[in-house]
């Protein structure tokens, strides 16, 4: 089976959550025998061996610079010298015509695309050579828009790649649902497809945690909160700062770790210093690595307060470095984590209450980790590739029997 | 031919700048104040910049001014904080200083060794940093200081009660309208509720005039030459006392070279002495030589900054009140353990640019605030010094004393 995978980042050059997801579903999918090369839109060593990465380059392009993550500009530098610079959604563009180009080259039996940002080279793919595509959904404009309406360009590509598609796949219920609500598609023409958690990526823990401090203060009895996200309106952390401010008021030896960055990170500064708790919020920028891993070891509890989440990967990545979580029950890991405290996003008055009381019940943390971490344990990516090679199977063998 | 002084007053500071200092620091580096070299926030390199700029050249320019006018006298306020840089980065810049004090016509005056607000926030401390200063002063130039001004000029009724009983001759503060009223600034006054102490207030136009539009030439007035202004001065016939107070740096760092600052500067004694009665005094001596014309109320607090003249831009957002709360609840716990760096790194956060950095009044006074800033924005300014906020908390928790 040859699959011509659509994707717009793979770690570690990966903004957030996607990159890993897909990474991770190819690297299941290819033990199982896939044969898949992955076309990025950017160029980066990312020392891959289970399949071909290609960057699909414009015509005439000699070479392409990011200037920081997968969804800032990019700048391109053309072989006869000229260099142009494009923001996001050119950039889907010249995606889109280079995916053209490429597929005349290829023979593949069927298209896998993840996201809005790689739907339209998708739809120019099977209208080039009438492959069957997936289209897989980590997120849809309304997550993105924090339960708006969001950007009606990608609305309108969302919707008409959902209906020109031959087999949608969404990574939780909630998302299938939102999939079903916005754009008008039938439920049985999508597939909900879990994401899950590759054991082999968690490096361990080493040596002495970076936040020396935090590690200080808990020794005097503070316990850490902490939220690992990007600072932008769908994570909903402005809710989190309200609860905080009820939990400091009743627990004040409770500090409250931000780590990543975002366009609200300014407006959080300053709501958490409206709010009186500027010197229990401590905001670390965004970090990888020891400083990320150590973030999650160095919690009592980990909190996902989003307002929509299609996953949440960082859920699991918590468990994973031995901290339980309290997560949004507008996420999609909700559906696969039992053992988690679980709260409407909008609940200020609960998620005080829940962190409260982890605040001040160590048992009542180290339980919810206890139990969290053997449903984490017995988490990986081998049912996800078994359901979709099943699509895939469905899909090609139908093309073929119409087409042979 | 009644007498007309110009009473120049400069004040000199230089606060030591958190560095990039972050949440991993805290906890393991107790370092605050000290960035690589080439860090905006390195206060080395500021100090080499500074004194090259604008100490060295203008002190230079202002000792031939004291040799070649005997009438020219002026009065400098120098902070400890400035004085210990340049004692460990420009001693040449405090020689130049020091030779200023020698020729007897430079009066330091009084104030707080850190430049902090701490007047308002404790006044315990307030009291200690202004005896340091005092200290400080008689060590290095000799005297002792009897004018006193507060931080940025920050002044009320309290203030002026708390220095007369303390025994200065004289307090310094902004000519703002809402409280001169109808009156000149250009008279020496006595603050309500008080005995003995004067009033020396800020001619705000005549002093911004030269600190801030003299490079301006979209300003009415420019070129700003010193005959020009020696006879704006000339022309004003209800006046004993011009008061001049300004930043020091006005000469060479806030003004350029290039926009012929020092040539004014030269000119100045020249030109304004050329009419008979005309002279220079010192903060003291222009207390001596006129009575007060009358009393000035002060309830709220005014300050010499920004187009509110209040302390909004040190305490105008909620970051701001949060990080000075913060910092002042630790003062007791951190004078109990009797550590003497941990004191003087408490002192040294308690000077109020770390919270002028935070403003985030962007519109008309916020592009002064950029220029004065060595952070990209307020936020980062803000998270540097609550991280070093949390590293203080961390060392009392070392000493076993919770905060």
């Amino acid at each position: 089976m040859r699959i011509l995978m659509l994707g717009w980042e793979l770690p570690p050059n990966n903004s957030g959550g996607l990159g890993v997801a897909c990474y991770q579903l190819c690297k299941a999918l290819s033990r199982k025998g896939a044969d898949i090369e992955f076309i990025l839109p950017y160029k980066a060593d990312h020392g891959i061996d289970f399949m071909t990465v290609t960057a699909a380059h414009p015509q005439g392009v000699s070479e392409i610079l990011k200037s920081g993550i997968s969804y800032d500009s990019y700048k391109y530098v053309f072989s006869d010298g000229r260099v142009e610079t494009h923001d996001i959604y050119s950039q889907v563009h010249m995606y889109e015509d280079a995916v053209a180009q490429l597929v005349q080259q290829r023979s593949f039996d069927i298209v896998h695309a993840h996201d809005w940002l790689t739907f339209r080279a998708a739809l120019r793919a099977k209208q080039a050579t009438g492959c069957p595509i997936v289209l897989h959904v980590h997120s849809v404009e309304r997550d993105r828009a924090g339960g708006g309406a969001g950007n009606p360009l990608c609305r309108e590509i969302e919707g008409i790649s959902f209906m020109l598609a031959d087999r949608i796949v969404a990574v939780s219920q909630h998302t299938k649902n939102m999939i079903i609500e916005d754009y008008d598609v039938p439920p049985e023409k999508v597939e909900v497809v879990h994401n899950s958690i590759d054991q082999e990526m968690f490096e361990p823990l080493e040596g002495e945690n970076t936040y020396k401090y935090l590690a200080a203060m808990k020794a005097r009895g503070y316990r850490v909160i902490v939220a690992v996200s990007r600072l932008t309106v769908q994570k909903g952390l402005p809710n989190l700062l309200h609860a905080a401010k009820e939990v400091v008021a009743r627990e004040p030896k409770t500090l409250f770790l931000i780590v990543g960055s975002g366009e609200q990170y300014f407006e959080l500064l300053s709501l958490a210093a409206d709010l009186g708790i500027a010197r229990n919020v401590l905001f670390t920028g965004f970090q990888r690595g020891k400083r990320w891993r150590d973030a999650y070891a160095i919690a009592d509890l980990f909190v996902m307060p989003s307002i929509s989440e299609p996953f949440g990967l960082t859920a699991l990545e918590a468990v994973g470095y031995g901290t339980p979580s309290l997560i949004s029950r507008q996420s999609g890991v909700a559906e696969v984590l039992r053992n988690a405290l679980k709260v409407d996003f909008w609940d200020i008055n609960e998620m005080a209450n829940q962190i409260t009381a982890v605040v001040q019940n160590d048992s009542l943390r180290d339980t919810l980790h206890a139990n969290s971490y053997q449903e984490f344990s017995r988490l990986n990516w081998n049912d996800a590739a078994d359901k979709l090679l099943g699509i895939y199977t469905h899909h090609v063998s139908h093309h073929k029997g119409v087409f042979a | 031919m009644s007498h007309k002084a110009i009473v120049l007053y400069l004040h000199v500071h230089q606060p030591y700048r958190v560095r990039h200092y972050t949440i991993f620091d805290a906890g393991v580096d107790h370092r605050y104040f000290d960035a690589p070299y080439d860090d905006r926030t390195n206060n080395e390199r500021i100090m080499h910049k500074v004194a090259e700029k604008s100490y060295l050249p203008t002190n230079r320019r202002l000792l031939e001014l004291l040799n070649n006018h005997p009438e020219f006298k002026l009065s400098l306020s120098i902070t400890g904080t400035a004085i210990e840089q340049m004692e460990a980065w420009a001693p040449e810049a405090l020689q130049s200083f020091k030779d200023l004090c020698a020729t007897g016509r430079v009066e330091i005056v009084a104030e707080t060794y850190h430049h902090s607000l701490a007047f308002f926030y404790s006044r315990k401390e307030f009291e200690a940093q202004v005896k340091m200063h005092e200290k400080k002063v008689q060590e290095v130039f000799g005297q002792t200081p009897r004018v006193f001004r507060n931080t940025e000029l920050a002044y009320n009724n309290d203030l002026a009660y708390w220095a007369d009983k303390a025994g200065y001759k004289g307090v310094l503060a902004e000519g703002w309208d809402k409280v001169l009223g109808w009156r000149s600034p250009n008279f020496v006054y006595q603050p309500t509720y008080t005995d003995n102490i004067r009033l020396l207030m800020k001619n705000y136009k005549l002093s911004d005039d030269i600190a801030f539009r003299f490079g301006d030439r979209g300003w009415a007035g420019w070129p700003l030459t010193a005959d020009k202004f020696s006879h704006w001065l000339n022309s004003t016939d209800e006046a004993t006392n011009f008061n001049l107070f300004m930043d020091y740096e006005t000469f060479g760092e806030h003004q350029w070279d290039d926009t012929g600052i020092f040539e004014f500067l030269a000119h100045l004694p020249n030109e304004w002495l050329k009419q008979e009665g005309n002279t220079f005094m010192t903060v003291s001596e222009v207390i001596d030589n006129f009575q007060p014309v009358d009393r000035v109320d002060s309830p709220q607090t005014i300050t010499w900054a920004d187009t509110e003249r209040d302390l909004s831009a040190w305490l105008g957002n909620s970051m701001q009140g949060a990080s000075i709360h913060a910092l002042y609840e630790l003062e007791d716990k951190i004078k109990s353990t009797g550590d003497l760096s941990l004191i003087d790194d408490f002192r040294k956060l308690t000077t109020s640019d770390h919270f002028y950095y935070m403003c985030t009044k962007w519109f008309n006074d916020g592009d002064i605030h950029a220029y004065f800033s060595p952070y990209e924005n307020p936020y980062d300014a803000f998270v540097a010094f609550m991280n070093a906020w949390h590293d203080l908390r961390f060392r009392l928790a070392a000493k076993g004393i919770d905060a």
